[in-house]
C-alpha cells in the first residue's frame, strides 16, 4: 500500500473514519479522480488559500464529529466571491468539532454512488448505483465481490434499473458505461489493496460526464 | 473431504439403539435400513445383548471389521468421545442426528467436534439433523414409514440446513412426481456444510440438478460457496431464507446501509448461472425444469393456448422475466393460419401467443407447434393445455411429446389441476414433458433454464 495512505489511515484510526478531504486524497492516490478542492483551516488570506479553485464553488465543513455534513448543515453551495467563502467559514466555524472548510469546484453529471463494503459471509463486496442522496430510498444498486473485472462491472451496471439514466435520457448526461465499468473496476482492486482496517468506502456521489468520472465525496469508514 | 462412503456406505454402525423405546431414532433407522438398504448393519449399545434378532455391540471394537459410517443418536455429551473412538477404529465418516449442540447454545460442544474432525480429516453431517438419504445405500431420515413418502428415483440432488424444510420440499416433489437422486440433511453444519455439498453433487454422476436450501453461512464460507458454484457445472437452484437487516453500526455508512445480508447474497448470485428462488414452489419448479432441459440459450419463446385470456396472462410474466414473446411476422402467420383446420382460421390468432381457441383439434395444435419449434427465433414451446376443450384428445400430450424428441428445444405444458385431468397430466410426464399447475410457475420455469452466464 502507498505509504501516504498508510499514514492518513493510521492517523484517522482515533476517528474511526477518515475526512473527506483525506478520504479523497487515498482515492486519487489510488488512481481514481476526485473534484479539486482547498482544504482551509483559517479565515486568514482566503484568496491565496483557494488558490485557482474557481466560482462558483461549494464549501464543506471539514471536521471528525461530522459524518454527515448536509444533515448537520455543514454545506454551503453556490459560492461566487471570496468575500462568500470567508462568510461560510465563519458561519461552519461554530459546528462542534470543526477542522476548517473545504473550497471545491462544482462538478456537474449524472450521479452514481459506489461503495464498498467488508461482509462478514462474504468479505469484501463493492456496489454501485444510481445514486444521490435517495439512493437508499430507491435501492437501485448492484453488488459484486471485490475484486470485480471489467466485463463483471460491465454486467453490474447493465442490471441497473435506472440504466437509461446514464444513456442520455431526455437529454441527460451521457455516460461512457465502458469507462464507468473501468472505475467501478479500479476502485474494487483499490478497496481490497487498502486492506482489512477498511470497513467501508462511500463514494456519493460520483459525477460522470461522458468517459469522465469524478468522486465529489468520499468517506472511509476503519 | 470425500463424502462418498458417507452418501454410499457398505457398513454403518447405529449407536443408540434402545431396546426400551421404540420410536427412538436410532430404532426407525434400523428399522428403516434393515432389508430396504444395502449396507451391512451393526448396532451399537454399550449395554450388548440382542436387539430384534441382531446383536447388539458394545462398541466398534467388537465388531472387528471395517465400518464406513458411524451413525449417531445418542446424548450430545458422548459425541465428542465416541467420534475419537469411531476415528480410532477406521471409520470413514458420521451423520450425527443428536441435536443438543449450537443450536441449543451448546457452542463449546459443536466447536469440539468440529476440530476434532478437522485434525484427523474425518467427515461429518450434522449434527441436529435428519442426515443422508440415498437409496438404495443407506436413509437415516428418521420419520416412520407410514407417516412419510417414498420420493422416487430421479437426478435432483437435494441439501438443507433444515431437516424440516427438506422433509417438506420431499413431500412436495414426490407430489408432483419429480425424482431425487440424493437428499442431505446439514443440520448445525459443524463440518460439512453447502459447498461441500455443492462440491459432492457437482461429481455425482446419479445427479444433474442441484437444490439447496439454507439460511447463512459461517464467516467467509459465502464467499467460497460463490467461487465453488462458478466452478459447478451443473444448474444450481438455491433457496435462500433468514433475510437478517443490517447491523446498528451500519448505518454510518450508505453501502453499508444498503447492504444487508441477504440483498448482498441475492445480487452476488448474479456472478454465476445459479437460480435464486424465494418460495417453495419456486424451488420445485426450477428443479424440476432443469431436471428435464437443464441451462440453455432462451431469450424468446412461443405461446401456444386454447384460450386468449392464458395466452395474454403469460406473455405478461414471460416480459416481466425478460423472456421475449417473439411475434411471428405477417407472413409466417399467414402460412400457419393456411395449415390450420378450416373452421379455426378465421377466428385463431396466429401471432404469439398464437390463440387457437375452444374449436381447435388435437392436429391444430400439433401443426401450430411444430410450426413454432421450426423458427430459428424461438427456443421454447409453453403450451397451455385445457383439457375442458371439447375436440382434443387425451391422445394430445403423447402426439406434443413426440415433438420434444424431434426438435432440442424445451415444452412446459400448463395443465389446470384437478383429479380428472390426472391423465392429461401424466401424458405429458410420462412422456418427459413437464406439467404445472399454473402460469406463473410455468413462466418461471423457463426462467431457470435459461442460461446468464457464458
Amino acid at each position: 500500500m502507498n505509504k501516504r495512505c498508510l499514514e492518513i489511515l493510521e492517523s484517522s484510526k482515533k476517528y474511526g473514519w477518515v475526512l473527506e478531504p483525506e478520504s479523497k486524497e487515498i482515492m486519487r492516490l489510488c488512481g481514481l479522480a476526485t473534484t479539486r478542492f482547498a482544504w482551509l483551516r483559517s479565515p486568514a488570506d482566503v484568496e491565496q488559500a483557494r488558490g485557482d479553485i474557481s466560482f462558483p464553488a461549494i464549501v464543506k465543513v471539514v471536521s471528525p464529529e461530522i459524518m454527515h455534513k448536509s444533515e448537520s448543515g455543514g454545506i454551503v453551495t453556490s459560492i461566487m466571491s471570496d468575500d462568500e467563502v470567508a462568510k461560510a467559514f465563519s458561519d461552519l466555524s461554530g459546528l462542534k468539532g470543526f477542522a476548517g472548510i473545504i473550497v471545491e469546484e462544482m462538478a456537474s453529471g449524472a450521479e452514481v454512488i459506489i461503495g464498498g463494503k467488508k461482509d462478514p459471509q462474504f468479505g469484501k463486496v463493492v456496489m454501485i448505483g444510481i445514486g444521490g442522496t435517495s439512493v437508499e430510498i430507491y435501492r437501485d444498486v448492484a453488488m459484486r465481490l471485490a475484486p470485480v473485472s471489467h466485463r463483471e462491472s460491465m454486467a453490474a451496471i447493465e442490471s441497473l434499473r435506472g440504466i437509461e439514466l446514464l444513456r442520455g435520457h431526455r437529454g441527460r448526461p451521457r455516460v461512457d458505461l465502458e469507462a464507468l465499468a473501468g472505475f467501478f473496476s479500479l476502485f474494487s482492486r483499490s478497496f481490497v489493496g487498502l486492506g482489512d482496517g477498511v470497513e467501508s468506502i462511500d463514494l456519493n456521489p460520483v459525477i460522470c460526464n461522458g468517459d469522465r468520472m469524478i468522486i465529489a465525496d468520499a468517506r472511509i469508514i476503519l | 473431504m470425500n463424502l462418498k462412503k458417507l452418501i454410499e456406505p457398505k457398513s454403518m454402525a447405529i449407536y443408540g439403539i434402545s431396546k426400551s423405546n421404540p420410536e427412538h431414532p436410532a430404532n426407525i433407522i434400523f428399522n428403516k435400513n434393515r432389508n430396504h438398504t444395502t449396507a451391512r448393519i451393526y448396532c451399537i449399545n454399550p449395554a450388548g445383548g440382542e436387539f430384534r434378532g441382531e446383536k447388539l455391540y458394545r462398541n466398534l471394537k467388537e465388531i472387528g471389521e471395517h465400518v464406513d459410517v458411524a451413525v449417531l443418536a445418542i446424548r450430545s455429551e458422548i459425541i465428542p468421545a465416541t467420534l475419537l473412538e469411531c476415528i480410532e477404529a477406521g471409520v470413514s465418516g458420521a451423520i450425527i442426528i443428536s441435536g443438543g449442540f449450537s443450536e441449543a447454545g451448546r457452542f463449546d460442544l459443536q466447536e469440539q467436534i468440529r476440530s476434532i474432525a478437522l485434525e484427523h480429516n474425518f467427515p461429518i453431517i450434522g449434527p441436529n439433523g435428519l442426515g443422508v438419504f440415498s437409496m438404495p445405500f443407506i436413509n437415516t431420515f428418521f420419520f416412520p414409514d407410514e407417516r412419510f413418502v417414498k420420493p422416487l428415483e430421479g437426478n435432483i440432488g437435494l441439501a438443507s440446513q433444515s431437516g424440516g424444510i427438506m422433509v417438506d420440499l420431499m413431500i412436495r416433489f414426490t407430489q408432483e412426481q419429480i425424482g431425487l437422486s440424493r437428499a442431505l440433511s446439514i443440520g448445525n453444519k459443524a463440518v460439512i456444510d453447502e459447498i461441500d455439498a455443492l462440491r459432492f453433487f457437482n461429481s455425482d454422476p446419479r445427479t444433474d440438478v442441484i437444490g439447496i436450501y439454507f439460511e447463512g453461512f459461517e464467516p467467509m464460507r459465502g464467499r467460497e460457496f460463490i467461487e465453488e458454484l462458478k466452478k459447478t457445472k451443473k444448474p444450481v437452484v438455491l433457496f435462500k431464507a433468514g433475510k437478517t437487516p443490517s447491523s446498528a453500526r451500519a448505518i454510518s455508512s450508505h453501502t453499508a446501509a444498503i447492504a444487508g445480508d441477504y440483498f448482498i447474497f441475492s445480487e452476488i448470485i448474479k456472478e454465476t448461472d445459479a437460480v435464486e428462488v424465494t418460495s417453495e414452489p419456486d424451488f420445485l419448479s426450477a428443479c424440476e425444469a432443469l431436471s428435464y432441459y437443464g441451462k440453455r440459450k432462451l431469450d424468446s419463446v412461443a405461446i401456444i393456448t386454447a384460450s386468449g385470456g392464458h395466452g395474454v396472462i403469460a406473455s405478461d410474466y414471460f416480459h416481466q422475466l425478460g423472456i421475449n414473446v417473439a411475434q411471428l411476422p405477417r407472413h409466417e402467420s399467414d402460412e400457419l393460419r393456411d395449415m390450420s383446420s378450416v373452421n379455426i382460421q378465421a377466428i385463431a390468432s396466429f401471432s404469439n401467443p398464437i390463440d387457437l381457441t375452444g374449436s381447435t383439434t388435437d392436429d391444430d395444435f400439433i401443426t401450430a407447434a411444430r410450426y413454432a419449434l421450426q423458427r430459428d427465433y424461438i427456443d421454447g414451446i409453453f403450451v397451455l393445455f385445457l383439457p375442458f376443450i371439447p375436440k382434443i384428445s387425451s391422445a394430445l400430450p403423447w402426439k406434443l411429446s413426440r415433438l420434444r424428441a424431434e426438435f432440442d428445444k424445451p415444452i412446459i405444458a400448463y395443465v389446470p389441476y384437478i383429479p380428472k385431468f390426472g391423465v392429461f397430466i401424466e401424458g405429458f410426464e410420462a412422456n418427459g414433458i413437464p406439467v404445472t399447475h399454473s402460469i406463473d410457475s410455468a413462466t418461471k420455469m423457463f426462467k431457470a433454464i435459461k442460461r446468464n452466464k457464458g
